[in-house]
């Protein structure tokens, strides 16, 4: 009897332990399967894995467990599938470099890839030749943080996503580097999540590209020279706040491109020397405010689909053509945005110029048709014809006006 | 040769159009330095004036210099020198002080108030615009006898690189929208100096917009140096052919 109640006690010791989480810690050295180490592990259980080469695939973590690498471990997946699949609550992975997943659109290999979980943190890893770096799918809760994802691939079909979500909410996505993938961050179904201070250059097809995700911001990132720059579609309520969007160079290259965007705030941005800084298309109800544009080829393509869009105290300088349009009806504000190819005058000295400014000029009109006409910009003729459509306006919209432009650029710091 | 060269140099000089031209382009530079606040706003301007001025002075002070030497180009061809030598001092002599002025009218504000690469490229692409506009009037020049039709050609020349061509493709564009017209026009470019002169001045400061050609060909062309050294090749051919074609008629021209 006795005997069996200090068993009792013991199981429920060692019961309580392990929930309260006097977790054990289990190391794994050069030439162990982590595997196996993984399985053994009770959930809870801190792996640390030593410096080495692992050249395993498929590890698969279906409880909590805290995984760290000591001096970047290289799991080596050899090609073959995904490296390390997850579908469980609270897991840690942090400080491992894993290399060669397999490449195969069938089942989107991928460094790690997590299903249906919860709370976990992907950290300081450094992720190379992926074919998708990190790929969530019915997730919520998860940290990725201060990631490098990095592929060679040399064309768009042969690598996925740097960083997919699909069907997640409640994130957050900071301090990872992306370059070299499809698309750099890809969320699909995602809400409530939080992308900052990421750097993402050049991919080959856009640096962020989400679609039907409500509710995020996307904050002080950075989208460089990515094969087609930015691209958005289908969302509302979408926060942009001071990214920068630069050397998007190419004929169907943007900024970022907004399709069916609304109930949005793109505030504070910077679009630098893009072939298109911002194409819009079907978009409605975006503020625009305090975002600098310079040195685009087109700072702006507003298409006639947009509405009740307000442009307010934006700086735009150095832009090859400030604005085009494909239609002459305009249904969205802009007002109060420093233009430099502005020659107006300011009597009464308040700031603000007393002739109206129109942002598109006759040539940007006939380079949306005739996209060769661009090689005869600057030409003599070309500066005539746009004079004398300032003067007596025919073919640009006459709607589209900043009737109180600002004589001087602000200052955005 | 050099001496040849020597008393062309000094009878330009002498003709105080060199200052005056000079002092001309300081003035633009200046004001226009004053005016704009930022030094791609000034290369805009700067090359605005550039691209219209430049090939003007440099073709009627060509043929004007060209006529006003005569004689003195009758008394050389007198003596026992070289004709071509004659010629080119003369021209070498033109586009120098054109040249200098350009330098010394532009350079020396930018030295003052700074400079980009763009602002670079124009004090190149100014001085290539005198140069080839010289040959064309020092061509007009040797196929006429009389200098006021001469005058006529060389502005004749002008007119039509500066406005009517460029007319004429804007015209070709317009009507034949319905065709991939990239290669097209960028071939029909080729056939003007000033519009090549155009182009590099657009590579520096509308890249982004020039990005927008379709095609991987364009992007190459434009963002690589392919582009800017086919371009100064063509335009050395601008150069050399009317020169040349001048060179030979003067050489067999019966004063």
């Amino acid at each position: 009897m006795k005997r069996t109640i200090v068993l009792f006690f013991c199981s429920i010791l060692w019961l309580i332990s392990t929930q309260v989480g006097f977790a054990d810690v289990i190391r794994i050295a050069s030439g162990q399967s982590i595997q196996e180490a993984v399985d053994r592990a009770l959930p809870g259980d801190t792996l640390r894995v030593s410096a080495g080469t692992y050249p395993q695939s498929g590890i698969v973590i279906r409880k909590p467990l805290v995984l760290i690498g000591e001096d970047y471990p290289v799991l080596d997946g050899e090609m073959k599938g995904n490296i390390l699949v997850i579908a469980a609550e609270n897991v840690t992975i942090q400080g491992f470099k894993i290399i060669n997943t397999g490449k195969s659109n069938m089942d989107d290999s991928a460094a790690i890839k997590f299903f249906d979980s919860k709370n976990c943190v992907i950290k300081d890893n450094i992720l190379e030749n992926a074919f998708f770096g990190l790929h969530f799918s019915n997730s919520s809760g998860m940290t990725i943080s201060g990631n490098q994802i990095h592929s060679d691939a040399l064309r768009e079909f042969e690598v996925g996503n740097g960083i997919h979500l699909w069907k997640c909410k409640d994130s957050f996505i900071t301090n990872n580097q992306i370059s070299g993938h499809r698309d750099g961050i890809y969320l699909e179904f995602v809400t409530n999540t939080e992308a900052a201070e990421n750097l993402v250059q050049k991919n080959m097809r856009y640096g962020l590209h989400f679609m039907f995700s409500h509710d995020n911001s996307y904050i002080r990132n950075t989208f460089k020279n990515n094969g087609a720059g930015v691209a958005v579609m289908y969302t509302k309520n979408v926060m942009m706040k001071e990214n920068r969007f630069e050397e998007n160079w190419g004929s169907s290259a943007y900024g970022i491109l907004l399709k069916d965007i609304s109930d949005s705030e793109i505030v504070g941005n910077i679009f630098l020397k893009n072939t298109i800084g911002i194409y819009m298309e079907g978009s409605s109800r975006i503020e625009f405010t305090g975002n600098t544009f310079q040195q685009n080829g087109w700072a702006l393509k507003l298409m006639a689909s947009c509405d009740q869009n307000t442009f307010k105290a934006n700086n735009f300088t150095q832009n090859t053509f400030d604005m085009s349009s494909n239609g002459s009806v305009v249904l969205n504000t802009i007002t109060e945005n420093y233009w430099d190819k502005y020659e107006g005058y300011d009597l009464n000295k308040d700031l603000i110029g007393d002739v109206p400014y129109r942002p598109i000029n006759l040539y940007s009109v006939i380079v949306e048709k005739i996209p060769a006409a661009v090689m005869l910009w600057r030409s003599f003729m070309v500066t005539l014809l746009d004079r004398m459509e300032k003067i007596l306006p025919t073919m640009t919209p006459d709607q589209m006006i900043d009737q109180s432009p600002k004589m001087k650029p602000y200052d955005f710091g | 040769m050099l001496k040849l060269l020597k008393y062309a140099l000094y009878d330009i000089l002498k003709s105080r159009f060199a200052i005056i031209y000079t002092a001309f382009l300081i003035l633009v530079a200046v004001s226009i330095y004053q005016v704009s606040d930022d030094l791609s706003k000034v290369s805009l301007s700067l090359m605005n004036v550039m691209i219209m001025v430049v090939p003007l002075i440099s073709a009627v002070f060509a043929t004007t210099h060209f006529y006003n030497n005569l004689e003195f180009i009758e008394l050389m061809l007198a003596q026992p020198v070289k004709r071509s030598q004659v010629f080119l001092s003369q021209l070498f002599a033109v586009i120098f002080m054109l040249s200098l002025s350009l330098l010394l009218g532009f350079g020396l504000p930018m030295l003052l108030w700074g400079a980009d690469s763009s602002l670079i490229t124009l004090l190149a692409v100014g001085m290539i615009l005198s140069a080839v506009f010289t040959g064309f009037a020092f061509l007009a020049s040797v196929l006429t006898r009389d200098k006021a039709r001469a005058i006529g050609i060389s502005l004749a020349l002008w007119i039509y690189f500066s406005l009517v061509y460029d007319g004429l493709v804007l015209y070709i564009i317009y009507s034949f929208a319905d065709y991939p017209l990239e290669k097209a026009t960028l071939g029909l470019v080729m056939l003007n100096p000033v519009d090549l002169g155009r182009i590099l001045m657009l590579m520096q400061l509308d890249i982004s917009a020039l990005m927008g050609y379709t095609g991987a060909f364009f992007k190459q062309f434009f963002s690589s140096g392919i582009g800017m050294l086919v371009i100064l090749m063509v335009l050395s051919i601008w150069l050399v052919v009317p020169i040349g074609l001048s060179g030979r008629v003067f050489k067999k021209k019966d004063f």
